[in-house]
This record gives structure tokens, sequence and C-alpha cells, in this order.
């Protein structure tokens, strides 16, 4: 299906300046007939060329996805999705013929990559961090590869790996989050597009930082990418993913699902930086962003660590878990999640204890400004077996003005009586007191609250790769924008 | 300096100040004294211009302008500064990054260029060796933490750093050990200068043993009721605030 250029570009004047990634590409895309059904499965499977037991995977899912309801249980409510209503597939066009190298690439898609910050030409890089370019439905470059492979690495897209690396997706590909795990999860596998793989072999520490960038630029799309990371015995890697999207007044459905495996001793530090389009003040417009994203720690030793910082979506629905399986291992997560005007999100963990010794730390931070609401959501589970067992949760909520919500919902479920859970929550307001001692030393307001909220934050802003907390911090300023006065 | 005529303060519809005039030449220090209830507090915030103190007649003028219509940073960057009674925590938020923030808005308000973290680093360097401020106090969160000393302190650091046009100083005395008392008084007086004009806001006389004014005058009711030179401190010390507020002593 065609989209001719007088599609685009109509919705650049919903007049909200603060999202300057709002923009929308005029590249002529290749689309899937609008709907979903096992047609839209097959087609999918056929554009990426995939072997019969990818589809039969697929199809699979697809059958159980029919039978499944959407969940229900989270605070933010909102109108019946049309799962018929949209595209489960768009490529640019260019795409179509499979550029080799990052010199085949079409220089419009790269100028999409230079106008929100990310040159994937290597030599104009950031040193050190390799960058895979998920644009709707497809990879449109994957910087370094070369160089990790040297390493051992791999760090392709996931449609690439399900060709060159059969064995390896085979072998992980559902084992993390399971097709049945929750609705979104299992249109995620039916329909999933691209996404990044990853594996670490033994004893290899990744040379250089990972990271996929995910832009929606189709309208009436969804974008449902999967991301794989296989961090064998031994090894670490960094990883981190940011995400943007075009301002436009209709909602967008982002279901991802993201998996990540360890084996012994081995650490996986994952970063999300996620900033779709919001909506606007009125809550009209925005990406609903409900994303499956678990780790299994199955090596004895081995240790995984979320940090995200979630500021962008209508509405955000995820909670990055951690299955402490192998003998003391470590899950973390570090989370700030800032809503402002009418934005919502439903957010926090799970840390499933069953191997002995495991332990887990949750540091959670919640901005709420305009009339958003946003709710953590936690779970901590001791399992029979996760004798001495430790965690430690600590979930802070930092009010701006007086008609938004946070709300902590923690779950706590222990089995084991040798295990230590300890939870402390706090709710605080950004206070006229300390607004006004900041002002009064020149600092005009808004800067002031950007201010506050980066120190609430701290903490947790720590824990990101140095290249991108400084971003991170910017982020945090830009989306309060318009929230005090 | 500043001017202040026939100024009227509300708080929550309460009438605060009842038409006060005062004038402050500049490289002039001053005190005013009065009881508590006086508006000694509402002063020193009205002319930092903070919310919810409402100016319903009279007017403030600074450099010779008004400034009712200034908002409080924009008051900050033309040179006035609050050492406040209470210093705010802002936790997570290193001193540094907060005084650097401070000094850079103020910069770029006057059409300066910013420092970038080594220069300000120079400067700051500077000032705290000067005030004898420890280094430690520079990593922390904003106020987090700090003694009652180190909270004033910490107050007198920035105003040096920020050398403003006219301090004022809002019951800077209170919970100061005689210590801590000198080290602040020295930070103030250190920053006396011909250009540079001081108002020391105080219940007790004990501090202007250690910043002289120039002048003193006694607020009660919403008003200055006398203006006198600096040994009116002493007189009040011993007599109390009774003849200005019409209660028996």
């Amino acid at each position: 299906m065609k989209v001719s250029a007088d599609t685009f570009g109509q919705d650049n004047d919903l007049g909200d300046d603060a999202y300057k990634y709002g923009f929308v590409s005029d590249v002529e895309s290749e689309l899937a007939p609008k709907g979903l059904s096992e047609d839209t499965v097959r087609f999918i499977s056929a554009k990426k060329n995939e072997p019969a037991w990818m589809l039969d995977w697929r199809l699979t899912a697809y059958d159980h996805w029919l039978t499944m309801d959407e969940p229900d249980w989270q605070k933010p409510k909102f109108p019946p999705i049309d799962y018929q209503d949209a595209h489960y597939y768009s490529a640019p066009k260019s795409m179509k013929d499979g550029p080799k190298s990052l010199d085949e690439v079409d220089p419009e898609l790269l100028a999409v990559y230079e106008k929100l910050g990310i040159p994937l030409k290597e030599q104009e890089m950031l040193a050190g961090v390799a960058v895979d370019a998920v644009f709707d439905s497809v990879s449109v470059a994957t910087t370094f590869r070369a160089k990790l492979m040297e390493a051992g690495v791999i760090f392709c897209p996931i449609s690439e790996a399900i060709q060159d690396y059969p064995d390896l997706v085979r072998k992980y590909l559902g084992t993390v989050v399971p097709y049945t795990d929750n609705r979104h999860a299992t249109l995620n596998s039916a329909v999933f597009t691209d996404g990044s793989f990853v594996y670490i072999p033994k004893g290899v520490r990744c040379p250089m930082e990972l990271s996929t960038y995910f832009r929606i630029n189709e309208a009436n799309t969804g974008q449902f990418e999967r991301t794989l990371i296989i961090a064998d015995d031994d090894s670490y890697v960094s990883y981190l993913e940011g995400c943007t999207a075009p301002q436009r007044d209709e909602n967008q459905l982002h279901a991802a699902v993201v998996e990540l495996v360890l084996h012994d001793n081995a650490e996986i530090k994952y970063s999300t930086v996620q900033n779709w389009y919001p909506g606007d003040k009125n809550g009209v417009g925005g990406i609903y962003n409900f994303v499956t994203k678990r780790a299994v720690c199955r090596g004895k030793n081995s240790k995984v660590s979320w940090t995200q910082v979630e500021t962008g979506s209508a509405i955000t629905w995820k909670y990055p878990s951690c299955v402490l399986l192998g003998e003391g291992s470590v899950g973390e997560f570090y989370s700030i999640a800032i809503t402002n005007n009418m934005q919502m999100a439903d957010t926090g963990t799970k840390m499933i204890h069953i191997g002995k010794n495991t332990t887990s730390k949750i540091i959670s931070k919640g901005i709420a400004a305009g009339r958003s609401d946003q709710t953590y959501r936690g779970l901590v589970r001791m399992s029979p077996k996760a004798t001495g067992a430790r965690n430690y949760t600590q979930c802070d909520s930092l009010l701006i003005g007086d008609i938004c919500g946070a709300h902590t919902i923690p779950y706590i479920e222990c089995k084991n009586k040798s295990a230590v859970v300890e939870h402390e929550a706090t709710t605080s307001k950004i206070s006229e007191e300390q607004l006004f001692y900041l002002r009064q030393r020149g600092i005009p307001e808004e800067t002031a609250v950007a201010l506050i909220v980066n120190g609430f934050c701290r903490d947790v802003l720590q824990q990101l790769p140095m290249e991108f907390a400084v971003e991170a911090q910017k982020l945090v300023g830009i989306s309060l924008e318009g929230s005090v006065g | 300096m500043l001017e202040i005529k026939g100024l009227h303060v509300s708080v929550d519809g309460k009438e605060i100040l009842k038409g006060l005039d005062l004038k402050l030449g500049t490289g002039e220090v001053h005190a005013i004294m009065g009881p508590n209830g006086s508006g000694k507090s509402t002063l020193s915030y009205v002319i930092a211009g903070r919310d919810g103190y409402k100016v319903t007649a009279g007017d403030i003028l600074f450099k010779g302008n008004s400034i009712l219509d200034l908002l409080p940073e924009e008051r900050a960057a033309e040179g006035i500064f609050l050492a406040f009674q209470y210093p705010v925590e802002i936790p997570g938020v290193a001193n540094t990054t907060f005084l650097r923030e401070s000094v850079n808005a103020v910069r770029r308000y006057r059409g300066e260029d910013e420092l970038d973290a080594m220069q300000f680093i120079r400067v700051l360097r500077k000032k705290v060796a000067e005030l004898g401020v420890s280094d430690d106090l520079l990593k922390r969160a904003v106020n987090v933490g700090f003694s009652g000393g180190e909270k004033k302190r910490n107050e007198i650091l920035q105003m040096s750093v920020l050398e403003p046009a006219l301090a004022v100083l809002d019951e800077t005395d209170s919970g100061l050990d005689i210590d801590a008392l000198k080290i602040v008084s020295d930070g103030v007086n250190r920053l006396r200068d011909p250009q540079r004009t001081t108002l020391v806001i105080t219940h007790y006389q004990r501090l202007l043993d250690y910043i002289v004014p120039d002048y003193v005058h006694v607020l009660a009711n919403g008003r200055i009721q006398r203006t006198g030179g600096k040994e009116l401190a002493l007189e009040l010390e011993k007599n109390g605030y009774a003849a200005f507020t019409g209660e028996a002593a």
C-alpha cells in the first residue's frame, strides 16, 4: 500500500512546542493493509522472509491472543483499542532492497536521525556507543557491527538474527516472556517486526555501550519491537534505548517485549530513556506505551539492573522485572517517571526471588504535575526456596500543583522465613518556600522546578551511563515545562 | 539605593505594614529592630517579592526605579539579596550546582556570558578560602543536614559569590552561637563597600556589636517608629520595645 506525501505534515501544527521530536518525516512507506488477522501475521513473516518455525510461533501466539481479554487492573483507563484500525507493518520503501552497509542507507533516513540528535555515521558518533536505529517496523541501520564482532559480540536487528543465528533465537525467544504472558505481549509475539538482538559470549565484556533508537513515524501504525539480549557466563553489557514519535492527535500503540537472559556471573545494565509523544495539554493524542520487559538471572551471581526515565507517552504501562533464579543473583530497578498535563503512568517492577541469597533493590521516583496521574506498582515475591533473600524498596513521589495524583501500590509476598523485605515510601510537594528561595537567588521559576526535580531524582540519574545522564537531566526539565505558574 | 514610600502590605487580608517609610543610601549599613510580629520578616519578603505579600499602597524604589512589578528572580538579578532566617533545604542538589545555576542565571539576565564549570570553580574557591567555609559544604545537598551555623554560613557564602548591591539579612543571628556569629559577621563586614548597602533585621542588639550600623530604625505596629544612630540599639536593649508598642514594659 502506498502512502502519498500529502498524508504527511498535516499534524505539524498541534501547538505544543515543548515536544521537539514531534516532527513527521516525509518518507515513502510500504504498509501492510490495515487490520489484524492471520493474513497480517503471514504478511509480516513473509516480508521478513522467515523460516517456518517462526511463522508457526507467531500464528500460535495470534490464536492465543484471540482468546485473551484486555488487562483492566491498571489504574489508567482508556477507550477500547480498535485493533483493526491500524497498520501492523510500515517500512521505508528505500529499505526494500535491504541496504548492506551504512553507505547504502537512504540519506533521507540518516537525516531523520541526524535531526533527532543521533548521527548514524560512525565517525560522527559518540565514541564507544553502537546504535541500532529502528524506524517504524524495520531496523534501518546498525553501527559498529564489525567492530563488535571482533570481540565476538553479536548486535543486529532481530529479523536478521532469525536468519543468521536461528539456533540462538529459537533457544531463547519466548523463554523469558512466553507468548501467553499478557495480551500486549501476546500481540507482540504475533506481529513483532523488528528490534535488537544481542549476544555476549562467555567471558566478554562488551567493548562499547549498545543502544537502540526507536522512532515511530508513520500514521495509523503501531510499533511492536522485540529485543532479546543474552549474556553468557562472565560477560557484561550496558544497553540503552531511546524512543520518540511525531505529534499526532490520534493515539498510537507501542507494545514491545524485551527479554534478557543472564548466565553465571553475567551482568546486564539496561537503561531506557522513553520520550514518546505524550499528547497535548488536553490529553489529545500520544502513545500508548504498553511494554513487557523481563530478565531472568539463570546463572549464579548474575546481576541485572534496569534503569528507566519515563517522560513521554499518554499512557505508560510497564513493569521491567527480574526473575532471580540463580543463587546469589541480583536485581535492581531504578526508575524516574514524570507525568505532566493529562499523562498517566502505571509503572513499577516485579522482583521474583527464587534462588538462595538473591538480593534486589528498587528505587522509584515519581513526579506528577498538571492533571496527570501516576501509580507505582511493585511486586516483591520471596518464594519458599529463597533462603537468605533480601529486598530493599524505596518509593518517593513528588507532586507539583494540587490537581495531580501519585499512588504507591506495593505487593509483598513472603514465603520464606529468613527473607528480609524492606519498604520505604514518601510523598512530598515542591514547596513555595523552596521555589522562592531559588528564585531569590536569581533562578527563574521553571529552572528552579527542574533543579528541584533533578535533585529529587539524583539517585536514579546517577545510574545512567554518563553519556546519557546529561541528556536525561535536560529532559526532566523540558518535560515539566509549563507545570508551574 | 533603596527607598520605601508609604508602604502598606497585607498577608492573607491582614495588614502587616501600615505606611512604612525607609531610605537607605548607597554604602550605608542600616539595622531594623523590632518586637515579634512587628512586620520585620514581612518587610524583607516584600522587598524580595515573595508571593502572597500584597502591596496595597506605596512603592519600593531600587536604584530609583519601582520594583513592584518585578519577579523575585528579576529583583535578585538586579542586585537584591535576601539572607534567609530559615534557609531552605533542596535535597539532591549539590551546593556547588545550585550556586553555579544562581550565578549563571544572574549573568544571563544581565546579558553576560555564563561561567563554565572551571571558571566558576575558580571564583568559588576564592570565596570559600576568604570565608573559611569547608569544602565539604560545597559537595553536600543545599542546606540538607546542615547545622544552624552551617546554614547561615552558606547564606553568607552565596551573598559573597553573588556580590549584591543590596543585602537584606533577616535575623541572621538567630540560632547562632558566638563563634558562628563572628564568622557570619566577618563575612558581612568583608562585603562592606561604598557601593553596597546592607539592611540588617534583628531582634537583639548582640549582632550589632559585630556588624556596626550607621543607622538604627525601630519597627513596630507596621511602621518605622524611630530612627537614630547605633546608640539607639543600646537604648532598646535596656528599655525594650514597650515605648513603641504601647504596651507596659
